[in-house]
């Protein structure tokens, strides 16, 4: 097998291959920057949370509509936002924090999504929204994906002054600026419609593997956040790229595959990253003349 | 210039009174200590008056200070050294007053930045990150945000705790400095020598205004044994205030 066989052919030979590169690459370029907020203000496990959250919005609208992506879109939203908007209700008008706020709704979302899916008696394949469809993708796929990845870097241009210092520096933000509270509540938005696009692709629960594997591995190569996004972009569209192929040429799932290949680059970071891979740390300490 | 008026303020959480019935006003040019024993109500009272929290009673006139005129240093604790951001952009976001949500920040604006950062001493950090700096590194930091924000009223939650005694004097020197530009200076303080020293004016706090005025008379032995017999602990089982009532 020659080199082009390996990397190219597949993509150059299937449509469905090219979309779906196309749509995992979108799919990176929105979540690996949203990952990387998520990692920096201790939220890594929101991700995760979140997509259990929307699950069972998602089948709901499978169970109404069957596999009719606007059906399930919605449901997914309306679920993930109804529970984004409840924990931070509760997190910040009571005593309770924004963790255990959240881990109180996603589990009554979750236990009523499966209520619901029950009761319709239905034992129905949810395989499909549990571990996506990313070799299937079609035009109104493509279309959301692509659109929820414009609607993310836009989104995030436009809220990143406020979030950023949000995570820094809540006290001076609340005393310059009364936009915490709403940007706060269009990021978790932003989670939502990521992971809702998310799923289309690699699955509800996968969708979270490349918005934080990226984002985690990226915090091993700087201490600066605009490289931190490039590298999170870059790990993201890497493993998008490997999963596929390895998905092609030995016949393995395609999401779990993106996801491992993910993770591959993530532990190779943790290695040898240069800033705080273990490598460098077991190297004899050094130190310069003077500071 | 207007003062800052204060007319039977309470603030708390949860309907217990951190400091209540507050009642005074705040000069235009003042420099005023606030002292007192921990859980005083200190960082309370000057979240109110930025108007992070509202009162839970009462009424705290800014007259015609909007809330960018208010700059604020919140406690160290409050920021999150481990984020990846570096001295210069931390001292920029004092900009917020002009470039606000979307403004840009020109050369200009640059040069201001560099200028603030020089002005306590920092040249040299611009690209460091701030979890690199040592705790008196990153309070000058801090004070150059507040040098950029260019505000009439200054409000410093505990700017000088745990902090090395050269740069207390040199960020004591700023404090000075403002003080002369006539702006009003509010800093909570835990160092009584150095309120004697500096600060004219003091508010003694211990959930209550104990003493307000002139710093040798608020800071008499007597008042501060008062205001130290104050109980720390919340009350559940407290009657409600009876000024509430009325």
């Amino acid at each position: 097998m020659t080199l082009y066989d390996a990397l190219v052919g597949p993509f150059a030979e299937f449509a469905f291959m090219r979309r779906a590169l196309v749509g995992a690459l979108a799919l990176s370029l929105g979540a690996a920057p949203i990952g990387v907020f998520l990692m920096l203000r201790r939220m890594s496990l929101t991700g995760d949370a979140m997509a259990h959250a929307i699950l069972p919005g998602a089948a709901v609208g499978f169970l109404v509509a069957g596999l009719s992506l606007p059906a399930m879109t919605l449901g997914g939203l309306v679920a993930g936002v109804s529970v984004a908007l409840l924990t931070g209700l509760v997190a910040r008008t009571t005593v309770l924090k924004e963790d255990a706020a959240l881990a109180s709704f996603y589990l009554l979302s979750l236990a009523l999504g499966v209520t619901l899916v029950s009761l319709k008696g239905s034992n129905v394949d949810l395989l499909h929204v549990l571990f996506g469809s990313v070799l299937a993708l079609d035009d109104q796929a493509m279309l959301l994906l692509a659109g929820v990845a414009s609607v993310t870097l836009v989104a995030l241009a436009l809220i990143y002054r406020p979030l950023v210092l949000e995570c820094v520096d809540p006290g001076f933000l609340r005393s310059v600026s009364r936009a915490g509270g709403p940007v706060h509540f269009i990021f978790l938005g932003l989670v939502v419609l990521n992971l809702v696009a998310g799923f289309q692709a690699l699955g509800t629960l996968l969708a979270v593997g490349v918005m934080m594997l990226p984002a985690a591995a990226a915090r091993f190569w700087s201490n600066a956040l605009t490289p931190m996004f490039a590298v999170a972009i870059l790990v993201a569209s890497l493993a998008s790229v490997a999963g596929l192929l390895v998905s092609y040429h030995f016949d393995l799932p395609t999401g779990p595959a993106i996801i491992l290949s993910a993770g591959v680059l993530y532990l190779v970071s943790v290695a040898v990253g240069w800033s705080g891979g273990v490598l460098w740390r077991l190297a004899p300490p050094r130190h310069h003349r003077a500071a | 210039m207007s003062a800052l008026r204060l007319e039977d303020v309470t603030l708390g959480y949860d309907r217990h009174p951190a400091v209540h019935h507050l009642d005074g006003a705040v000069a235009p040019g003042a420099l005023l200590a606030v002292v007192g024993p921990n859980g005083a109500g200190k960082s309370t009272l000057l979240k109110g008056l930025v108007g992070a929290i509202e009162p839970l009673g009462g009424r705290i006139d800014r007259g015609a200070l909007g809330p960018r005129d208010i700059a604020y240093l919140p406690q160290a604790a409050e920021l999150d050294r481990s984020f990846p951001i570096d001295v210069f952009d931390l001292v920029a976001t004092g900009l917020w007053r002009r470039a606000g949500l979307f403004g840009g920040v020109g050369r200009a604006d640059r040069a201001r930045v560099a200028e603030a950062i020089a002005g306590v001493g920092l040249t040299g950090f611009e690209r460091r990150a701030i979890g690199t700096l040592s705790g008196g590194q990153l309070q000058r930091a801090l004070f150059a945000r507040l040098l950029l924000q260019d505000a009439s009223v200054i409000l410093l939650d505990e700017p000088f705790a745990a902090i090395d005694a050269k740069t207390v004097e040199d960020l004591l020197a700023l404090v000075a400095r403002w003080h002369s530009e006539r702006r009003t200076v509010i800093a909570v303080l835990h160092d009584i020598d150095m309120v004697r020293r500096a600060f004219p004016e003091t508010l003694l706090l211990a959930r209550r205004a104990v003493a307000w005025g002139p710093t040798t008379e608020a800071l008499k032995p007597e008042r501060l044994l008062e205001a130290r017999a104050m109980t720390e602990a919340f009350d559940d089982a407290a009657p409600f205030c009876s000024a509430n009532a009325a």
